[in-house]
């Protein structure tokens, strides 16, 4: 495998990279769907916890569903290097003749194709529990489709700070969370803003230039945390 | 390139030493001065606000303290950069020094804050964009705080945080604007903090005494953690050998 990964170009390593990370998510087919049970259960965590008033429910909705999403992606984010860390193909990784972001940039591809894309695919179904309509689970849907990238590149550079540190997981979340809060106000906003009235356009921009500015940005801080952590 | 040198001379942990151990007594005491003085014109001097009465002197708390919270995130960002991007092992330590004092103040800011704003704006604490992206810089610093301390290796602690400092630094913009576009929409800007346009010049130089102490009390505190993280990475070298032999001499006369 060496050998070919040597002679390969930069976009074909990216392909190879993602393509390792789908077939080693299809082999542990139970971490992809506890993430998606995590979303599922709470989610319904909320209806039991201040009451079943539709009313209620339609207008926390959306952003019961972005906060689900946003924990359950971050959930996910913890496992993201580690594997690789263990069994030290981090280290390949780092000493391959491709540049690292490429190589970072397959694998948060990869796990947004498993995590991000299942979960906004899953959120009509919550949507309809929270008692919104066809149109708003549109804009859900959207929002979630543009937002959750966000959330797995801003999340890989907390998941690479915290490799092999005590207490990985819970870390993550206290450096990771507050990061999120720019892509939970404009993705729950949107769907506030359509059932207001108002134009989601602004809404979609500010998501769409989060996403451009952290794929370019996130991948590179990434690379630079993964070479601290593998010092 | 004379005055290059001058900094590259201080940058040296062996030379920062003793220096910093000469500045720490002259800033703890000007710290402690302009907070007397501060405090005595602050509470018994100024005149009371006409509109908020005697409520609003916490302002000469809360002010000063919001600002060294922000100037201090700032700083330590700078520090982390510089460490990070030179590999300077004392601009590394610096950070670390200056982050728990930031912390503090914002955790005086925001309860100070809270105290002052029942009196004035009738609740503790509003969803205003300011307070809210103030409360997410103290989750930022705890962040810091929190991974610096769960790495043993002091270089890659030093190195993580540093990146992470970077990463909050360019966040807390876009934290402020999207949750000041955020709180526009959800609910008109009922109350603004800071909205006094003229203070009498008493208060202006009240505040400003104040400023310059916690300036002073900042620099005090984050020498002296400095030279502790000095000492402790540096406790196999020659010359802290010597120091402490110098100073066990020095206790036996």
């Amino acid at each position: 495998m060496s050998e070919s990964i040597k002679n390969t170009g930069l976009f074909a390593a990216f392909r190879l990279m993602v393509a390792r990370d789908l077939t080693l998510a299809m082999r542990r087919r139970t971490d992809v769907f506890t993430t998606l049970f995590f979303f599922i259960i709470a989610v319904t965590l909320f209806p039991l916890g201040v009451g079943p008033e539709i009313e209620l429910l339609r207008s926390m909705g959306p952003g019961v569903i972005w906060v689900a999403a946003l924990l359950a992606s971050m959930l996910s984010l913890s496992t993201l290097f580690s594997g690789d860390y263990e069994d030290g193909t981090l280290e390949q990784m780092v000493i391959a003749p491709h540049p690292l972001s490429v190589l970072v940039l397959g694998k948060l591809f990869a796990h947004w194709l498993t995590t991000g894309v299942p979960l906004a695919l899953l959120s009509p179904l919550l949507g309809m529990q929270m008692g919104l309509g066809s149109a708003e689970i549109q804009v859900l849907l959207l929002t979630l489709l543009l937002g959750t990238p966000v959330l797995s590149l801003i999340g890989s550079i907390g998941a690479a700070l915290t490799l092999g540190v005590r207490g990985g997981g819970i870390l993550l979340s206290l450096l990771i969370l507050p990061l999120f809060i720019p892509v939970l106000i404009f993705g729950a906003g949107a769907v506030d803003a359509f059932t207001t009235g108002v134009s989601i356009d602004g809404h979609l921009s500010l998501l769409g230039a989060f996403l451009v500015l952290s794929l370019v940005l996130a991948p590179l801080a990434t690379s630079v945390a993964l070479r601290i952590s593998l010092e | 390139m004379a005055k290059s040198r001058f900094w590259l001379y201080f940058s040296s942990p062996k030379t920062f030493y003793p220096f910093s151990g000469k500045l720490i007594p002259w800033c703890v005491g000007v710290a402690a001065v302009l907070m007397a003085v501060g405090l005595y014109m602050g509470l018994l001097v100024t005149p009371p606000d006409y509109r908020m009465g005697d409520s609003y002197r916490i302002i000469y708390i809360h002010v000063p303290a919001v600002w060294m919270s922000m100037i201090i995130y700032m700083v330590m960002a700078g520090w982390a950069a510089v460490g990070l991007i030179w590999n300077v092992k004392l601009a590394e330590m610096m950070a670390g020094a200056l982050a728990p004092t930031g912390a503090i103040f914002t955790v005086i800011g925001l309860w100070t804050g809270a105290l002052w704003g029942r009196p004035t704006w009738g609740a503790y604490w509003v969803w205003d964009a300011r307070l809210t992206t103030y409360l997410v810089m103290l989750f930022l610093y705890m962040g810091y705080i929190a991974l610096r301390s769960a790495i043993d290796d002091p270089r890659r602690a030093s190195k993580a945080s540093a990146l992470l400092a970077i990463v909050g630094g360019i966040n807390v913009p876009i934290i402020y604007f999207s949750v000041k576009w955020w709180n526009t929409l959800h609910q008109p800007f009922t109350v603004a903090p800071g909205q006094e346009s003229k203070i009498d010049p008493t208060m202006l130089w009240t505040m400003m005494i104040m400023v310059i102490a916690f300036w002073a009390y900042t620099l005090a505190v984050s020498l002296i953690r400095v030279r502790c993280d000095i000492l402790e990475r540096e406790k196999n070298s020659s010359w802290v050998a010597e120091l402490l032999q110098g100073s066990s001499a020095g206790n036996k006369q």
